[in-house]
């Protein structure tokens, strides 16, 4: 599973870590994150994400 | 104020805004600085600028040290306006051979300046400029508190040019730690963080892990705003390293606004409770208390308790003002409850609780609603309600 870094502030979204604190269990794929779901860290959309 | 010799050719050459008490919704009764600072070696460098109405008080300072024409580097540390407002003018008068700054800062500066003619160069955490007898190192620090946050570290000096980090909102003539009161200073610099920082706190501490781990050795921390540390330097880190870890004391707020005084009335019969528990407690009247105040006592405090009289069927203007901005800056480690008074629909206990839920405030209460005005009885349950939040508190921090 590939890891994603927000480009706007440099969070590495870990798809073995999740995001627990909003609702993102352990194990979820960056591609399987909701539309929705932003940079737990400086609320950037998913789109500002990119492979690391 | 004239331009001040901080460490041998490093200088002062801010500005200071006796006058601002309102600095984007945050209070700034005592005013506050825009702090730049040059270094005269073989490459003459300015740190940061100051906001546009200020302009000629910066050009002033840098007249009484140097031709402005002399400096050959302009270092953009943070991109927001108070550090940059009056940047295009001064790049017309000084022409630098270059504009360091972060990737997200060169970014920034075209999205504010539209000037795709300035000389950017693009620096990214670990690069290294040489001055002459000095060196710049550049250390990221993005989401402190905006993308393009960087501080520039000088070795050979041990300074660190701290960007808005380590910053406070106070306008005086003492530009150094030692020169003031230290618990004012204290205060103003919870004030800083509680208000710009706080959201930002688990970045807070990885900054101070990476900076302990790169072994640095820092004896001035000269912020974009405020006094200088060079007394307190330990001090300051210390702080940052207990508020970004929300570290509370045995402390709750009571903040409320009333329209016929019976959420007051409410309020400080929960106060009774709690300080009957031992608690170290504030009562809030939202009518005469800045949301930036609320925020700042509630940096250390373990109970965040919210109260509203229903209006509209909601909460009163002045409560969702602040529950609104406290949610945005991310308090931690909390618990709390809401109380209020009602006439007939009754709804503000439930949308406070709401709120404080998106706040991952633990609830110890479901709340507590009183029928317009209330009677012994209910004044009791008040009480009550302070002392079980009391007895919470006392569980969970140590004496």
């Amino acid at each position: 599973m590939d890891r994603y870094v927000c480009t706007i502030c440099g969070y590495v979204y870990d798809p073995a870590e999740g995001d627990p604190d909003n609702g993102i269990d352990p194990d979820t794929k960056f591609e399987d994150l909701p539309d929705d779901w932003t940079c737990p860290v400086c609320g950037a959309s998913k789109s500002d994400f990119q492979k690391e | 104020m004239p331009p001040l010799e901080i460490k041998k050719d490093i200088y002062w050459v801010g500005a200071i805004d006796w006058d601002i008490r309102d600095f984007h919704g945050y209070s700034t009764y005592k005013g506050s600085t825009y702090n730049s600072y040059l270094i005269l070696d073989e490459k003459v460098t300015l740190f940061d600028t100051v906001k546009k109405y200020l302009k000629s008080d910066l050009m002033h300072n840098i007249r009484k040290v140097i031709d402005p024409a002399k400096i050959d580097y302009v270092v953009i540390n943070h991109v927001e306006m108070d550090h940059t407002g009056c940047l295009p003018e001064v790049l017309d008068i000084i022409k630098p051979e270059k504009v360091f700054c972060s990737t997200m800062g060169k970014k920034n500066l075209l999205d504010h300046f539209h000037r795709e003619d300035w000389p950017y160069e693009v620096v990214k955490s670990g690069d290294s400029i040489s001055l002459g007898k000095r060196s710049v190192q550049f250390l990221e620090t993005r989401m402190l508190h905006w993308p393009d946050s960087m501080f520039s570290y000088i070795p050979e000096e041990k300074l660190l040019i701290s960007s808005d980090a380590f910053g406070q909102h106070w306008a005086t003539s003492e530009r150094f730690d030692d020169e003031v009161n230290f618990s004012e200073l204290i205060q103003h610099s919870a004030k800083y963080y509680a208000n710009i920082l706080l959201l930002y706190s688990p970045l807070v501490q990885k900054l101070l892990a990476s900076v302990k781990d790169m072994g640095i050795e820092i004896d001035m921390i000269a912020p974009d705003h405020g006094l200088i540390w060079r007394k307190n330097v330990g001090a300051i880190l210390d702080a940052y390293d207990r508020w970004s870890k929300h570290e509370a004391k045995r402390k709750a707020i009571v903040v409320y606004d009333t329209m016929w005084h019976s959420t007051e009335m409410m309020a400080k019969a929960i106060v009774d409770g709690l300080i009957s528990e031992g608690i170290s407690t504030q009562l809030i009247d939202l009518k005469v208390t800045h949301r930036s105040d609320v925020v700042t006592e509630a940096l250390d405090a373990k109970a965040l308790v919210f109260g509203s009289s229903t209006l509209n069927n909601g909460i009163l203007p002045a409560m969702a003002d602040v529950l609104t901005y406290i949610k945005g800056l991310k308090p931690g480690n909390k618990i709390g409850a809401a109380f209020g008074s009602y006439g007939w629909s009754g709804e503000a206990v439930k949308i406070i609780n709401g709120y404080l839920e998106q706040m991952k405030v633990e609830l110890v209460d479901p709340g507590l609603r009183v029928k317009f005005v209330p009677d012994h009885d209910s004044l009791k349950k008040c009480v009550d309600l302070g002392k079980k939040i009391g007895q919470v508190i006392k569980e969970r921090v140590p004496e």
